[in-house]
Formats: structure tokens, sequence, C-alpha cells
């Protein structure tokens, strides 16, 4: 009996599955998100304090959330390739990089945003804003060092274990709140502190926000394939030309 | 172990006689350190209240500019190669160029430290803990960096490709490096825990450093 992750070592079932699935979960997070913008605009009160600016936090916190979900896929599938060698480990860590860098990006310039009318400034120095930031450096880290390499497999591997050592941030991101006292708030999550009425369309957010980015995960994976199989084929076409060149020259 | 000894030795040798190499990194951390106050303007209350920030920051360049001749040279002239065949595991080798690393260039950046303290009209107070935080936080310098060094072994333009790569892993070490020296300054009391992070960052990074370039290593001497 084969696990999934076995089963999906070989990339053309991967191609087939994934093609199967990716309109389907397009529109699954265009739907959520759809939805979870109506219920934001129209539904959620504003906050008594925060007035209008509390619906930044409706895609804030999703992005947020995702941004440290990436570094933990680039991280697991990092893993994969060192220690399992998993065909696709490495497609999977070099297509979620960008991804999560995008949302790392999102996270800082909404969470700034709202920092603005919020706290007086559009940065602060504190440890959560601080140690997010350190993640997207990470993140441009892994893109600069996989780009200076020729050797794909080598970059692959190096960026992997580069991956692995950052992923000391993510528990300091989790914890910066709680172990130090600074301007941003704690998680509340989805405890009862949040009322319902604010609770309910951040949740689907949420979970619009997570479908959207295994959608394009899954479709940047799909690419990296095709272009590796052109690479592949090109090398092939130019092995045969030369070859056939070769049997000109010594036939002539 | 007297392999180890004998690693950090010639390393240590290397470092004294090829000359130059201590020489630049702390002229390069001179330099900056002069070149500040020009920036800044010649205030010398602004510049006694953010010596112990240009202090660190320089260490941290001057270090990082002398990081790709941990595994560089013996790259190039393959000892690198007999090194890694040798008896000794490979982490073992790169924490005893990382010590030598440390011995040969952050000692003696944290010894010179305080010296420059003197043009940027550091508290004399502050004295004590600038050497403490700097001595407990270059092990961190020495042993995080040698990963980047590792990783970048076979790049090309090695050079900025590492600022990027190990700064942001520094972050962590200067934060509390800062903290603590503020600490000692401001409110005595509270350097202890500032100072027990940072040394604790020093000692996970000699566990995390030799692994993760030793892995980066066997990956390229492949």
């Amino acid at each position: 009996m084969q696990t999934l992750t076995q089963r999906l070592a070989n990339p053309t079932r991967f191609m087939e599955l994934s093609g199967m699935m990716l309109p389907w979960l397009f529109a699954l997070a265009a739907a959520l998100i759809a939805y979870g913008l109506y219920l934001v605009f129209f539904v959620a009160p504003p906050d008594y304090q925060q007035g209008e600016t509390v619906k930044i936090m409706y895609i804030h916190v999703p992005s947020a959330w995702l941004a440290m979900m990436g570094y933990g896929i680039a991280a697991v599938s990092s893993f994969g390739l060192l220690v399992f060698r998993h065909p696709l480990a490495d497609v999977s860590a070099k297509a979620v990089v960008p991804i999560g860098a995008a949302f790392t990006f999102l996270a800082l310039v909404t969470g700034s945003l709202w920092g603005k009318p919020m706290w007086g400034t559009y940065w602060v120095w504190d440890a959560r804003l601080t140690s997010v930031l350190i993640l997207f450096f990470l993140y441009l880290g892994l893109m600069a060092l996989r780009s200076s390499l020729e050797d794909e497999n080598l970059a692959a591997k190096l960026t992997a274990v580069l991956a692995l050592v950052g992923v000391a941030i993510l528990p300091i991101i989790k914890f910066s709140v709680e172990w130090w006292n600074t301007l941003h708030q704690p998680s509340t999550g989805f405890t009862s502190s949040v009322y319902p009425s604010m609770r309910t369309p951040l949740l689907v957010m949420a979970i619009g926000f997570s479908t959207l980015f295994v959608a394009m995960h899954m479709l940047a994976m799909r690419n990296e394939v095709l272009r590796r199989r052109v690479k592949a084929m090109r090398m092939v076409e130019v092995e045969q030309r030369d070859s056939g060149a070769h049997a000109i020259a010594q036939g002539g | 172990m007297s392999d180890l000894m004998n690693l950090i030795g010639r390393d240590l040798r290397l470092a004294v006689r090829e000359g130059g190499a201590l020489g630049t990194a702390l002229g390069f951390f001179l330099v900056v350190v002069a070149m500040l106050p020009l920036g800044l303007g010649p205030d010398l209350n602004l510049l006694s209240r953010i010596a112990a920030g240009i202090l660190w920051i320089a260490l941290l360049l001057a270090a990082l500019l002398s990081l790709p001749r941990v595994f560089e040279s013996d790259h190039e002239d393959g000892s690198l190669e007999v090194l890694a065949t040798g008896g000794l595991p490979l982490e073992l080798v790169a924490a005893g160029k990382s010590l030598a690393h440390w011995i040969s260039t952050g000692i003696p950046l944290a010894l010179l430290a305080p010296v420059l303290g003197i043009l940027l009209n550091l508290d004399l107070a502050a004295y004590p803990a600038l050497i403490a935080t700097m001595l407990a936080g270059t092990p961190a310098v020495s042993f995080l960096g040698a990963i980047g060094a590792a990783l970048t072994l076979k790049t090309r333009r090695g050079g900025l490709l590492l600022a990027l790569l190990v700064l942001p892993l520094y972050i962590p070490t200067l934060i509390f490096g800062i903290s603590a020296m503020s600490a000692a300054t401001m409110s005595p009391g509270a350097f202890g825990p500032s100072f027990a992070i940072l040394a604790a960052i020093s000692l996970a990074s000699v566990v995390v450093g030799p692994i993760a370039a030793a892995a980066a290593l066997r990956i390229q001497l492949q």
C-alpha cells in the first residue's frame, strides 16, 4: 500500500491529478474570498475603537499566517529533498518561495497601512514586525542563492540546507508577541474573545486565502515540472543534432 | 581530538602567516567606525548614545568580509577535499575552522572595539559590558557565518550573496547584544537576561553552524 506522497513521486501522476484539481481549487478560492469579502464589507460591524480600519485585518491575518505556512512548506519540502530525495520535493520548495515571499510582503504592507491610523506610524521596530521582516529577508536569500548557481541540482540542495537553517525563525515569529511585551497584540486566533460576527468573516477569508495559496502553489509546481521537461527535451534535441552533424562529418 | 587541534592550529597559523587577513578586517572596522561620525556630525552626545550600535554593526560587517576566507582558500588548493576524505568528520572540520575564525577574527575585533569606543565618546561604564557582549556574541558570528561561507563556496558573485544570506541570521545576535549593552548603562538589573539570551544564541549556533555547513560542503564536494 503506497502513501499519497509515494504515489505522487511519479511526476506524470502528479500532473494528471493536479490538472484535474486545479480548476476546482481556483473556483473554490474565488467563491470563498468573494463570500468572505461580502461578509467583511456588508455584514461585519466596524470595531468600536478601530472603526472601518479593522477590515484590513481580514487580509492581514490570513496573509501573515500564509507567510509562515509558506516557509513551513519550503522547509518540509527541503527536508523531503535532502532526506527522502522525493522527486517533487525540490519542485515544491522552488515553487513555494516566491509565493510565500509575496504573502509576507502583503502582510507587512497591510500591517503598516493599518498601523498608520492605529499606532500613528507605518513601522515600529517591535519583535513581531522585526521577525516577520527577517522572514522576508530569508525568502529573498533563498531566491538569491538558487538563482546564483547554474547547476540546478546543486542549487536545489544548497537552498534546502539554507531553508532548514532558517526554520528557527518560525517559533520566534509565533511567540514573539508572547515572549516580549510589544506593540503588536498577541494573536487571539479564533477564540471566543473575538465576536462571532467578526470571527466568521475572518475564518472564511483565512480558508479562502489558504485555498488560493494551495492552488497557486500547485500551478507553480506544474509550471516547474513543464519547464524541466522542456529543458530535458531541448537537451535531447541538441544531442541528437550534434550526433547527426558528427555522423555527416564522419561520412563526408 | 588531536586531529581537531591540529586543524585549528593550522588555520590559526595560516591566518597569522598569510598576513593581511586579520589586518584587513581590523582596518575595515576602524575605517567604518571613523566614517560614521563624519556622516552623522560630530555631536558627542549623539555619538555616545549610538556608539554601541555603530560598534556592533561595524563589527558584523568586518567579520562578514572575512568569512569567505573560512573555506575558500582550502577549496581552491584542494586541501578541503583532503580534509573531507580524512578521518575527521566534516562537521568537526567545519567546527574547527569556525573556531579558528572566531579566535583569529572575532576576538581581535571584540578587543579592538573598546579602543574605537573612545572615538565615539562611549560611556566608560559601558566598557565591561561592551567587551563581555562582544566576546559572547562573536562565536555566533563565526559559526553562523560558516554556514554562509559553505553555501556560497561555488557561487558566482559570492561576496554579495554571502551578505544577503548571513546578515539576516545575525539580526538576533545584534538585537540582544545591543539590548544587553543598553541595559548595562541604563538599568543594570536587566543586563543578565539579555546577556544570557545572547550567550544562548552563540551556543545554539555552535551546534547548528557546523552541521549545516558540513551538509552544504558535502553536497558540493560530491
